[in-house]
C-alpha cells in the first residue's frame, strides 16, 4: 500500500490479511499521544497518514532497530488519532477494548514484535519533530520502502484477531 | 582484577546479549516455527528469525528496546571483590550507550526525566549470587519493558491452584509481552522473594521437570499464539524457582520475557576478562 491512505484502501483490508508500507509514516508513542489529546496542533497533517506506535534507535540520522511497541498504553487516545484522520495505526498487541473507534475509519496493522533490525532495513529518516521529546518519544517522520509483512489485525468491519485468537486459539490457528 | 577489565567485560556482553540470540533460544523458536500451521503464526516467527540473522550479521540491535540494564553477577567467594565494582559496571554502560548503541531508555519514575546514558538511581539493577572459585562471572540481561510490563506478583491463598492461575494469567498476558515468551515462575518465599525467584529463573532456563513441562503445555492449550494473533506456541519454556513460604501464605510472581531471550555472559578475574 501506498501512502496517503484512502477510506477505499482501508475498506479493501479484512482481518488475516498481509501488508506492505511504502511511504511516509509517523511515530508516537505515549508522549505524542499526549499531545494529540491535549488538543495542540502537531507538526504534521495526519489526514491519511499511517501512525506507527513505536520509539525507534536511531544514530546520526540511521534508522538501527525500530520494531513496534505495546499498542495497549496508547488504545485510549484511538479515537483522537482517526478524527485527524489517520488511516493505518501499526503496532504489537493490539488496542483491544478501543477497537471499535476504528469501525468504517481505520484499520490496525501489527508488526512482529521485537523485530527492530528487520524492520530497520526498509525505513528512512525524514525528519525529527518535536526533538525534545527524545529519541524514544519525538515524533519521526519515516520514508517505508516496502515495509511488511504487517499483519491486518483490526480491521474497519470489526474483525479483530486477538479477540478471535482469546475466544478459541486453537481454531484460530487452523484458520 | 582490573577496572579497565571489568568496564570492558560490560560493554563487551552489553554488545553480544542486544546484538544475537543464544543459540539454543534460536533453535527452540525455529522448532516453533515448524510446528505452527497458521499462515499469520508462521510469518510472524519467520520474520523473528529472519530479524536475529539482521541483527547478528549487522551488529545491530535485535529490538530497538534495548531494555533496562540488568545484570546477574557471579561473585566467586574466593575473589577479594573490588571497591570499583558498581563504578565500573555503571561505566561501561555508559559506553555501550553510545558505542552499541543502546537507547536510553532509564527515566524517573515521578518527572520521567531520562538521564540519557541508562544510568542513575537504582540503575544499573545488580543482582548478586556467591558462587564457588576465585573469578566474577558477569551476564547481562538488558529487560525491555512489553514483557516486563505484563509481570506480575499475587499473594494468593494456601488453597487455590497456583499453576492453573499462572497458567491463565500467562495466556491473557502473552500477546502483549511479545510472544512467544519465556516464563520464569517464582512461588513461595515472602512478597519480595517470589519476584526474585522468578527473575532468577530466567536466567536458569529453559526448565525441563514433568511439572515445567506440564504447565508449558498447560499455557500453549489456552495462550493466544505468537504475539497474541493465534496459533500454537504462546510459550517457548518455563522455569519453576521455589523457597519455603509462610503456611499462611502462597506467593506466586511471573517474570515474563519475550521471545528475545538476550543474555552474554564474560568471566573476569586477575588474569583479564573473557567472554564465557
Amino acid at each position: 500500500m501506498r501512502t496517503p491512505i484512502s477510506e477505499d484502501d482501508v475498506f479493501a483490508l479484512r482481518a488475516g490479511d498481509l501488508v506492505w508500507i511504502t511511504g511516509t509514516v509517523y511515530t508516537a508513542r505515549d508522549k505524542v499521544h499526549a499531545l494529540l489529546r491535549s488538543g495542540d496542533e502537531l507538526p504534521v497533517d495526519l489526514a491519511g497518514a499511517v501512525i506507527y506506535h513505536c520509539g525507534p534507535l536511531i544514530q546520526r540520522d540511521k534508522v538501527l532497530s525500530a520494531g513496534p511497541t505495546t499498542s495497549g498504553r496508547v488504545a485510549r487516545y484511538t479515537t483522537d488519532v482517526v478524527s485527524r484522520g489517520a488511516r493505518l495505526i501499526v503496532g504489537k498487541g493490539g488496542i483491544s477494548e478501543e477497537a471499535g473507534a476504528l469501525r468504517g475509519k481505520a484499520a490496525y496493522l501489527a508488526y512482529p514484535g521485537g523485530c527492530g533490525a528487520l524492520a530497520a532495513r526498509h525505513l528512512k529518516v525524514k525528519r525529527l519533530h518535536l526533538p525534545y521529546l527524545g529519541m524514544a518519544e519525538g515524533l519521526w517522520e519515516l520514508e517505508a520502502e516496502n515495509w511488511g509483512p504487517m499483519i491486518v489485525a483490526t480491521d474497519s468491519f470489526g474483525n479483530d484477531l486477538y479477540r478471535e485468537a482469546k475466544r478459541s486459539p486453537e481454531k484460530s490457528s487452523k484458520n | 582484577m582490573r577496572q579497565e577489565d571489568l568496564i570492558e567485560a560490560t560493554v563487551a556482553v552489553l554488545k553480544r546479549s542486544e546484538t544475537t540470540l543464544p543459540p539454543w533460544v534460536k533453535e527452540m523458536i525455529k522448532e516453533a516455527s515448524e510446528k505452527e500451521t497458521s499462515p499469520i503464526a508462521r510469518s510472524t516467527l519467520a520474520a523473528i528469525l529472519e530479524n536475529v540473522e539482521i541483527a547478528s550479521s549487522e551488529g545491530v540491535p535485535l529490538c530497538q528496546d534495548t531494555g533496562l540494564p540488568v545484570f546477574y553477577l557471579e561473585v566467586g567467594r574466593d575473589i577479594r571483590v573490588p571497591s570499583f565494582l558498581e563504578k565500573a559496571v555503571a561505566e561501561g554502560v555508559r559506553r555501550a550507550t553510545k558505542t552499541v548503541p543502546l537507547r536510553p531508555n532509564a527515566v524517573d519514575p515521578l518527572t520521567r526525566k531520562n538521564t540519557g546514558d541508562n544510568t542513575g538511581q537504582g540503575m544499573p539493577d545488580l543482582i548478586v549470587d556467591f558462587a564457588p572459585g576465585d573469578c566474577l562471572r558477569i551476564t547481562a540481561f538488558p529487560k525491555g519493558a512489553g514483557s516486563e510490563n505484563a509481570s506480575f506478583l499475587s499473594m494468593q491463598n494456601p488453597a487455590d491452584d497456583p499453576l492453573e492461575f499462572v497458567a491463565s494469567e500467562v495466556a491473557k498476558r502473552a500477546g502483549r509481552a511479545c510472544a512467544p515468551v519465556f516464563v520464569g515462575v517464582g512461588l513461595g518465599g515472602t512478597f519480595d522473594l517470589a519476584p526474585r525467584l522468578a527473575k532468577r529463573a530466567l536466567f536458569h532456563m529453559p526448565g525441563t521437570s514433568d511439572l515445567e513441562l506440564a504447565l508449558l503445555s498447560r499455557i500453549n492449550e489456552i495462550g493466544p499464539g505468537p504475539m497474541g494473533l493465534g496459533g500454537r506456541t504462546t510459550a517457548l519454556a518455563v522455569k519453576i524457582e521455589t523457597a519455603l513460604c509462610h503456611t499462611a501464605s502462597l506467593p506466586v510472581a511471573v517474570n515474563l520475557q519475550c521471545w528475545a531471550n538476550r543474555s552474554a555472559t564474560a568471566k573476569v578475574g586477575d588474569e583479564g576478562w573473557s567472554i564465557d
